[in-house]
């Protein structure tokens, strides 16, 4: 086992040391090997629940870098799809690796979200007592364990980041609002923002256009294919112009596992996928 | 210089905290002054029992200060907070006992009366210590803090939470009230520890011990509510609210939700073992009724009333319902369970925000208006 | 002393014959007979006495057993007193039953009696007593014999064997029989009783062959035959111990099963716990008690009257609570939990304003009451047997109520996603009043059941909610096969804990393993799967 490559060594404990907790932890980059140009590797997830099959032997990988749309019929396990990745569900077998070294299946929620991988949520989630400053304060890349919440306070740099994600989400003018009172194009815009300050290398994006205006849904298609190339981006969307505009690799699901893969154009030719979702 | 600093990020935007630290500096130095200083027959001359009563809910509002920052900041609504209470109570109780010394009826220099009685030979090693008043002021916070912390631990871990966590809590308060009741764990059973003679060499009964004891009470609250306040008003605070709201989401960027939990119930319970610590020589016993169920619920509606999340909110409902209580249970102790039934339905069904959302709203208006 | 010590030694020696004696025949003399110093003579005359036929014989016999017996001063009479207040004496004269008016506290002195005479006294009255109608009454005179010891009845005991009709009675004097060959002189006797008590559980028995093995005097063949017999003894006693306790965990069981399985359903479908649940058994329990009082002379159907009673009362006070506090709260489970708290103190200060704050006095009626002894040194009582089976029967009825009925395909509709159920025209307001009225209506059947075991009073319920909830959660919220399973197994374990723990500690560590439990599997032993639950 000690020997296996994927397993994440780092974070383990050294037997030679006896204040394992005084050593700095490893950063990011150090963690996560993307030697071979691929962020996630996804291999046989089934995952079920009281018998439905939500993932059948899925086998899905994301390029560094990559810009992903993943679409598929309601009911295809694009959402569980998300769950496995995030850790919020454990799939029954199946191996989850984020860059070649770390297994995914082995860690939580906050773990996986902290070693780089955001989620924004289907349904707007954001903070809605908080107001959107402190919303985009909590999502910040930040050592996020008690004692430090407890004494730090923000920098200049940290500001900064702050006032730059205000501003490319348009939210500048509202920095003092409550969460709670914002539309939900705002919402969605916010959630977006809080994505960005978490700074990560694997975006996943789930739906991200739901309840925006044409010229919203466009800057959105900007900002995600401007993200894309310093970070990977998989994007979950019913939306087709949408998928269309930005789109360059595309991967149809189909009741739990693969349909296809490949370019938008070949995708809408093929004819699996058509008749999955013409009924054709 | 930084204190004022301190001080001024804690304040801010928190005018009701202004006018609370007044109030209690006001009763700090009035009371004192109108118990000691002015004259037996003099209209403002206040007795030591209205003294010793108000230093009971200035405990009380600790104690419902240590509830508000669980419940109405992180979402926990424990239904055991009681037994923090009661084990700081115990753990101060000890050392009184250990300072009766062989004033006791049966003057063993050593034993406490009951075991004596329950023919004991020797002291039990968890008693140890208690002769020196920092052990057991350390033990104060220590004892509610590490229970909680073990508690919390394996609750948040498992992410229990809701209605789970508040019967566990529950029944957490209910165990510990079953365990001291017996004689045999050596905290008095039944009757508890009681016959206080002196704390620090100062007799318990004398009117001066009273009011510093009292004192030491306005302080605890003050302290405690600037403790409470730094934490809310911290990255910490706005983590822990960002929990209660949307715990998952919170998981999702990246926050091990239970660790938070975790080191917020253990300083809640820390601080409701000290609002114990100093009610236990104030009113001269502790025993395992304390660990009723009922006072731990009974603590919830104070801060349901006050309105939670406020803080002060908390200190101020503890102080209006054990008024009314103290009311009732003398003229009409038939009523008085009425009057805290329907306080419960009431302030839920009603006053979701308490007494200070009340307020807050009729302000609102007319600044509207 | 040693006076006492030859009366025992001839006592047992000597054995009484009437024929022997050195009175009359008639009933008069024989009782005259009674008044003489020597305890051997009195014996005798005694049993002289018991064989007679005379209505007086059961009269006189008591009274010297009770001590009431007396001689009156100058002529020697027997006679029987009645104490009178003040120190004198009523006198019946014991032969013929005739009034002989008052005399003064030295007016009459006693016949006494020593304890060894008393016993066998008794047992001579007891075989007067073998001849009554009553199987019972025979059955405790058989009793009373072996405790006289006085071998002298085993002759009395075994005719009546020789006529006897109803098992029972026979299997109680072969028992006696066997106790009687325990103190045998005859080896082979002694051996076969001792072979033969291998299996009965009477302490006369036990004390006997304890006796004989600690007997230094006695052949080492017939003391290790007791000793084996003594061991086999222990052993039985030792399982049905353990057969006792089984029961009385199942017992305890049922009683959880019927607490929570209310509150299982009021959670399971709306996600609220129910904090006056435990008072909505009080209820229960205080309707048994009003059905009672209101019809004091149809005790026996009591019970029959209360249950549906106890579920309606309940069950409407569940419907009011639901409409008037709950139905503000959805969605809100902590407030919920804090508002009917504040319904269960309200509802405790009611009952205790109404009844008084003293415990209430429910009768059990006679078919519920004594036990049922399945084999000798085992029995169980007709109050939990019943209470079990009642247990089973509510749990029954509500599972089909729950898996055959509209309302509880509704109800399973609306436990699995309440939007959903809405969306598919479930009216849920209609399945919250039901439900909620079903389960506060079998907390007030659990309370009818509870009031056949416990006392019942104002904080009757309290008691019971964390109870209910510990099972609700072990068993997996909304499964009533959970509730049943977590109920049962919990009642066992917290009775096999409370001989070896001590039932506080018992509670405590219940209480503790259910938290670590939790820790495993926060969804219970049957959790409900799938999204829904999750969000």
């Amino acid at each position: 086992m000690a020997d296996d490559p994927r397993i994440n060594r780092p974070t383990q404990v050294d037997p030679d040391r006896v204040f394992n907790f005084l050593v700095e932890p490893p950063t990011r980059e150090e963690l996560i090997n993307t030697a071979r140009g691929v962020i996630l590797y996804l291999e046989d997830i089934s995952v079920s629940f009281d018998g439905f099959r939500a993932l059948n032997e899925l086998t899905l990988y994301i390029g560094t870098g990559e810009l992903r749309c993943i679409i598929g019929p309601n009911g295809a396990g694009k959402t569980t799809l998300m769950d496995v990745i995030t850790g919020k569900t454990r799939p029954d077998w199946g191996t989850a690796y984020f860059g070649q070294r770390v297994n995914l299946l082995r860690r939580s929620e906050p773990e996986i979200a902290s070693m780089g991988i955001g989620r924004k949520f289907q349904k707007p989630t954001v903070f809605e007592q908080h107001t959107v400053h402190e919303n985009l304060e909590l999502a910040m890349e930040s050592d996020k364990r008690v004692w430090n919440t407890l004494f730090c306070s923000l920098t200049g740099e940290e500001k900064d980041r702050i006032g730059e994600v205000l501003e490319l989400i348009s939210l500048s003018e509202l920095v003092g609002k409550q969460a709670g009172a914002l539309s939900h194009g705002q919402k969605q815009w916010l959630e977006i923002g809080m994505l960005l300050m978490q700074n990560p290398l694997l975006l996943l994006v789930d739906e991200p256009v739901a309840g925006m205006t044409q010229q919203e849904t466009e800057a959105t298609a900007a900002l995600l294919t401007r993200l894309a190339g310093d970070h990977s981006v998989v994007v979950v969307e019913h939306d087709m112009e949408f998928v269309r505009s930005i789109a360059r690799q595309v991967t149809v699901l189909h009741e739990g596992s693969v349909l296809a893969e490949g370019p938008f154009d070949a995708i809408q030719e093929d004819s699996k996928v058509r008749e999955v979702y013409l009924g054709s | 210089m930084l204190t004022q600093m301190m001080l001024q990020r804690l304040m801010d935007h928190d005018r009701g905290g202004w006018v609370f630290l007044a109030v209690l500096l006001a009763i700090g130095i009035l009371v004192p002054v109108a118990n000691l200083l002015v004259p037996a027959d003099s209209f403002f001359h206040i007795p030591t029992y209205t003294v010793t009563l108000l230093g009971k809910y200035l405990c009380f509002a600790l104690l419902a200060l240590s509830l508000d920052l669980v419940w109405g900041y992180c979402g926990i609504l424990s239904l055991g907070h009681g037994a923090f209470f009661a084990l700081g109570g115990y753990a101060m109780g000890m050392y009184l006992m250990r300072q009766i010394g062989t004033r006791g009826v049966y003057g063993d220099p050593e034993l406490p009366d009951f075991m004596v009685f329950l023919n004991w030979d020797s002291l039990p090693w968890y008693w140890y210590g208690f002769d020196q008043f920092w052990f057991a002021a350390l033990m104060v916070m220590i004892v509610p803090g590490a229970l909680a912390f073990v508690f919390g631990w394996l609750a948040f871990r498992s992410r229990v939470s809701g209605v789970y966590l508040s019967i566990m809590t529950q029944a957490l308060t209910y165990a510990l009230m079953l365990a001291f009741f017996r004689n045999e764990l050596g905290f008095g059973g039944n009757n508890g520890l009681t016959d206080f003679k002196d704390i620090l060499g100062a007799s318990l009964q004398s009117d001066v011990t009273r009011v510093v004891l009292f004192v030491c009470s306005v302080v605890a609250l003050a302290l405690g509510y600037l403790v409470c306040r730094f934490i809310v008003t911290s990255k910490l605070g706005r983590v822990v609210t960002a929990v209660r709201d949307a715990e998952a989401r919170t998981r999702f960027i990246g926050y091990r939700v239970e660790h938070y939990q975790v080191c917020i119930f253990t300083v809640s319970a820390v601080i409701a073992g000290i609002a114990g610590a100093l009610y236990v020589p104030q009113v001269g016993i502790i025993n395992p009724s304390e660990f009723q169920p009922l006072n731990s619920i009974e603590l919830v509606v104070w801060v349901a009333l006050g309105g939670r999340a406020t803080l002060y909110g908390a200190a101020l409902g503890a102080g209006l319902v054990n008024y009314i209580k103290t009311v009732l249970t003398g003229a009409l102790p038939e009523v008085w369970l009425f009057v805290l039934g329907a306080l419960f339905v009431i302030v839920t069904v009603a006053l979701p925000r308490g007494v200070i959302g009340i307020w807050r709203q009729l302000r609102l208006r007319e600044n509207h208006g | 002393m040693i006076n006492l010590k030859t009366l025992v030694v001839l006592a047992v020696v000597t054995i009484p014959s009437p024929s022997i004696a050195a009175f009359g025949d008639d009933f008069e003399s024989v009782v005259n007979a009674l008044n003489t110093r020597s305890f051997d003579d009195k014996l005798e005359a005694a049993s002289r006495l018991a064989t007679m036929d005379h209505e007086r014989v059961d009269v006189v016999l008591q009274a010297l057993i009770d001590g009431k017996l007396y001689k009156k001063k100058g002529d020697d009479t027997v006679v029987v007193v009645v104490s009178l207040e003040g120190g004198g004496h009523q006198l019946t004269d014991a032969a013929s039953g005739e009034d002989l008016g008052k005399v003064g506290r030295r007016g009459a002195k006693k016949i006494s009696v020593n304890n060894k005479l008393r016993r066998q006294l008794k047992g001579l009255f007891a075989s007067r007593q073998l001849n009554v109608d009553d199987p019972q009454a025979r059955i405790a005179a058989v009793q009373a014999i072996i405790n006289a010891g006085d071998v002298s009845l085993r002759e009395i005991l075994l005719e009546r064997r020789e006529v006897e009709s109803v098992e029972d009675v026979q299997d109680a004097i072969d028992v006696a029989m066997v106790v009687f060959d325990l103190d045998s002189k005859d080896q082979a006797t002694k051996l076969a009783a001792i072979q033969a008590s291998a299996d009965n559980l009477d302490s006369n028995v036990r004390m006997k062959l304890t006796a004989v093995v600690s007997d230094q005097s006695l052949d080492q063949e017939l003391r290790d035959a007791a000793a084996s017999s003594l061991a086999n003894i222990e052993g039985l006693v030792e399982r049905y111990r353990w057969i006792e306790t089984l029961f009385f965990g199942l017992s305890l069981g049922s009683i959880l099963v019927l607490a929570a399985i209310g509150l299982s359903i009021t959670f399971g479908v709306m996600g609220v716990i129910n904090m006056a649940h435990g008072e909505l058994i009080m209820l229960g329990a205080y309707t048994t008690y009003v059905v009672q009082t209101l019809f004091p002379d149809a005790l026996e159907y009591s019970l029959l009257i209360a249950i549906p009673a106890a579920f309606i009362v309940s069950g409407l006070v569940g419907i009011a609570i639901e409409r008037g506090v709950i139905r503000f709260l959805y969605g809100r489970p902590l407030e919920t939990l804090l508002a009917t708290f504040g319904v269960s103190l309200i509802l405790q200060q009611a009952v205790r304003s109404i009844f008084s704050p003293l415990n209430r006095a429910v009768a059990t009626p006679e078919w519920m009451s004594g036990s049922l002894e399945i084999v000798q040194g085992l029995s169980i009582t007709y109050n939990r047997l019943y209470i079990f089976f009642f247990a089973l029967l509510v749990f029954a009825t509500l599972l089909t109520i729950l898996q055959r009925t509209r309302l509880g395909l509704e109800v399973r509709a609306v436990t699995q996603n309440r939007a959903m159920a809405q969306a598919m025209g479930i009216r849920n307001t209609r399945v919250d009043i039901l439900t909620f009225g079903l389960g506060a209506g079998i907390a007030g059947v659990a309370g009818v059941a509870l009031s056949q075991l416990t006392n019942v009073g104002p904080n009757l319920g309290q008691g019971y909610i964390v109870d209910s909830f510990m099972v609700v959660v072990f068993g997996g919220v909304g499964n009533l096969w959970g509730t049943l399973v977590a109920g049962l197994s919990l009642g066992v374990v917290n009775k096999v804990l409370e001989p070896a723990a001590g039932a506080v500690v018992a509670k405590i560590l219940v209480l503790v393993f259910i938290i670590l439990f939790i820790q495993k599997r926060p969804r219970g032993l049957f959790p409900q799967k799938g999204r829904a639950v999750e969000s």
